[in-house]
């Protein structure tokens, strides 16, 4: 067949990519994001990754809706961190969500610890440590030259008045550096409580080992002393 | 050197023709399946509490936009990098008169990293969800969510949670173990609804002339892309083919909203492309954004509604100057710049400092004086360098 010419990961099992395609499709939400595809482009003329990358909100859901098990890991692997998840590609006339499938996959991706995972989230460890452990995903600290220089000037000068800078806002929630605001720390135990339960820790460790351990280590003495059951 | 360009159009009066329904949109109204569900006991439904203001949505429904009395579900990326959007917004309630309070049992909605790197899952983002509404029912108070990204991640995260009863029962059981209750809002309500909610309020403290002021407006994806049929629109703006928020406001104030063949286009944030992979999200907001912007309207600022949108295109504006794009315009939430025409402090209130691309050819042009307004922050700042003070407090923003 023409596709298996194409396939990409000829030397992955089928029955591998068979087991993440069905995981795809179990996802709830899977039924309410694709109705089929009118293959009329709309999606594609909106997508702002598709002007930037060799991607397609397309052909994501046409992949999916022809059930092309082989292409649907070619893109796990290849396409969908390109996606901008803006969700402009709900344009669709057949009330697709392009976007929304792009996250099932992706889920789908960390879940399995795949290689697209990895790479992809390379650099990007240090975020997902800060929204786990302080609930807000970006803190002033962060916004230094080194880290931005493309920012100009003005993040040589922010990094550099800093401290000054937050205490001369007037909301008394504002005044902290190492988080976007001042979380009060139950509030933190029962983020930390979420994510253990819902299995969000065991997606980290399928990716980053490291940051899992980390993040463990932050959260679990606060959880026992606040007496939540954490096993 | 920058080009004058002439406006090429100003928008967005009515064009004559009004598009109307002679049937009920076939959507469903998903606030009517909340209510089904609060009956069934499944969960509480606080109600907006009053005055609200009424507005309408995509399709001819009416939303409640609660005027005070608001629980203000902040956003990281505002508060940690651009907080001159928040203290705008606080400051705009404070002067209206408007009760409000500023939480700390608020965790962000996590929904950026959602976005950006999947590490979560549908049941989490709607625990997360589902704690912050119990945080903000507890005060009695009722949310107004500051971020776009927010504000639409919610209303998937409410259409999820209506669908799916397994889902349902799943948050049940997390927020019995956090010892929280079930709790829906009756409606979910983004800070741009409440300014636009109260536009006419804040032209008529307007203090600075506007007239000469040209506007291009970024309307926020995740504001009325997701879960569309939530969006606020009007007749009289862009004939009802746009979301209203942002553009009826800059209207009301007086200044001249321009129009841009790329107002439907993302701002190219991306999530994790801002983060991580800033050569897209930087080609993507100079070339079709800001270059657009300057070449078919040339405008003096572009207001936006969300944190994103003002990261990407102000912050992006800088890198491309070493291929000769030097095509700059300053960026803002459309509740600085009403503050702004307000009278507000450029610094202590809005917090100018913290952007990227020159606003002070604004400011000029609005007749505020800039560099006198810089010399009495600097005196803020060297006050609590010293340890004079402590803090800047509301006290001396409204001394």
């Amino acid at each position: 067949m023409a596709l298996a010419v194409l396939d990409r990961y000829a030397e992955v099992p089928w029955e591998d990519k068979e087991r993440l395609f069905e995981e795809i499709k179990a996802d709830p939400r899977f039924a309410d994001y694709l109705y089929g595809c009118y293959e009329c482009g709309i999606c594609v003329a909106a997508c702002p990754s598709a002007r930037f990358y060799d991607f397609s909100p397309r052909r994501i859901a046409q992949a999916l809706a022809r059930e092309d098990v082989a292409l649907v890991y070619e893109q796990i692997q290849d396409d969908i961190w390109e996606c901008s998840q803006c969700f402009s590609c709900l344009r669709c006339p057949r009330k697709n969500n392009p976007g929304g499938l792009v996250t099932i996959m992706r889920e789908t991706a960390v879940r399995n610890g795949l290689r697209s995972a990895k790479q992809a989230l390379e650099g990007y460890s240090r975020i997902i440590y800060k929204i786990m452990s302080t609930g807000t995903q970006v803190s002033p600290d962060m916004i230094r030259a080194d880290a931005f220089p493309d920012w100009g000037p003005t993040a040589q000068e922010t990094g550099d008045n800093l401290e000054v800078w937050r205490k001369a806002l007037p909301p008394e929630t504002l005044h902290t550096t190492s988080m976007s605001w001042d979380v009060d720390p139950k509030t933190l135990t029962e983020l930390y409580l979420i994510w253990h339960l819902t299995g969000v820790m065991d997606m980290i460790k399928e990716i980053d080992e490291g940051l899992h351990m980390i993040l463990l280590d932050v959260m679990e003495e606060k959880l026992e002393d606040a007496g939540y059951p954490v096993s | 050197m920058p080009i004058s360009l002439p406006v090429v159009q100003s928008a967005p009066a009515p064009r004559g023709r009004v598009f109307t329904r002679s049937a009920p949109d076939p959507a469903e109204d998903v606030r009517e399946k909340v209510l089904e569900l609060e009956a069934r006991g499944e969960w509480i439904v606080p109600r907006v509490p009053g005055p609200w203001v009424d507005v309408t949505t995509k399709y001819g429904r009416t939303k409640k936009i609660p005027l005070q009395h608001t629980w203000h579900h902040k956003s990281c990326g505002q508060c940690g990098h651009i907080p001159g959007y928040s203290t705008a917004i606080f400051w705009l309630h404070r002067t209206l008169g408007l009760d409000y309070t500023d939480p700390r049992d608020q965790t962000s909605c996590t929904a950026w990293n959602y976005y950006a790197s999947a590490t979560s899952n549908a049941a989490a983002q709607a625990a997360v969800a589902l704690r912050n509404f119990a945080a903000a029912h507890e005060t009695g108070y009722f949310p107004q969510i500051h971020c776009g990204t927010s504000y639409g991640h919610y209303k998937e995260v409410r259409a999820e949670l209506v669908h799916h009863p397994e889902l349902r029962a799943r948050v049940r059981d997390i927020m019995a173990k956090l010892g929280k209750p079930m709790v829906m809002p009756e409606e979910i309500v983004h800070y741009s609804e409440w300014v636009y909610a109260v536009r006419d309020r804040l032209a008529a403290r307007r203090i600075h002339d506007l007239s000469d002021i040209t506007v291009t407006v970024h309307p926020a994806c995740h504001y009325y892309k997701l879960v569309q049929e939530d969006a606020i629109y009007d007749p009289d703006i862009y004939g009802g083919q746009r979301t209203a928020v942002v553009s009826a406001v800059a209207h009301t104030l007086g200044a001249r909203v321009a129009d841009y063949s790329t107002w439907f286009d993302c701002c190219g944030f991306g999530f994790r492309h801002i983060l991580v992979q800033r050569d897209f999200t930087r080609s993507f907001a100079v070339q079709r954004k800001i270059e657009t912007m300057k070449e078919e309207a040339n405008p003096d600022v572009t207001l936006t509604h969300d944190t994103g949108c003002v990261t990407t295109l102000d912050k992006s504006q800088f890198a491309p100057r070493a291929h000769g794009k030097t095509a700059s315009i300053p960026v803002m939430s459309e509740a600085q710049f009403a503050a702004l025409a307000m009278g507000a402090h450029p610094y202590r209130v809005c917090q100018l400092h913290w952007h990227a691309a020159d606003y002070r050819p604004l400011l000029e042009k609005m007749g505020i004086d800039w560099r006198e307004r810089w010399r009495e922050f600097e005196d803020d700042c060297e006050r609590i360098k010293k340890g004079e003070k402590a803090f800047l407090t509301w006290e001396d923003v409204d001394a």
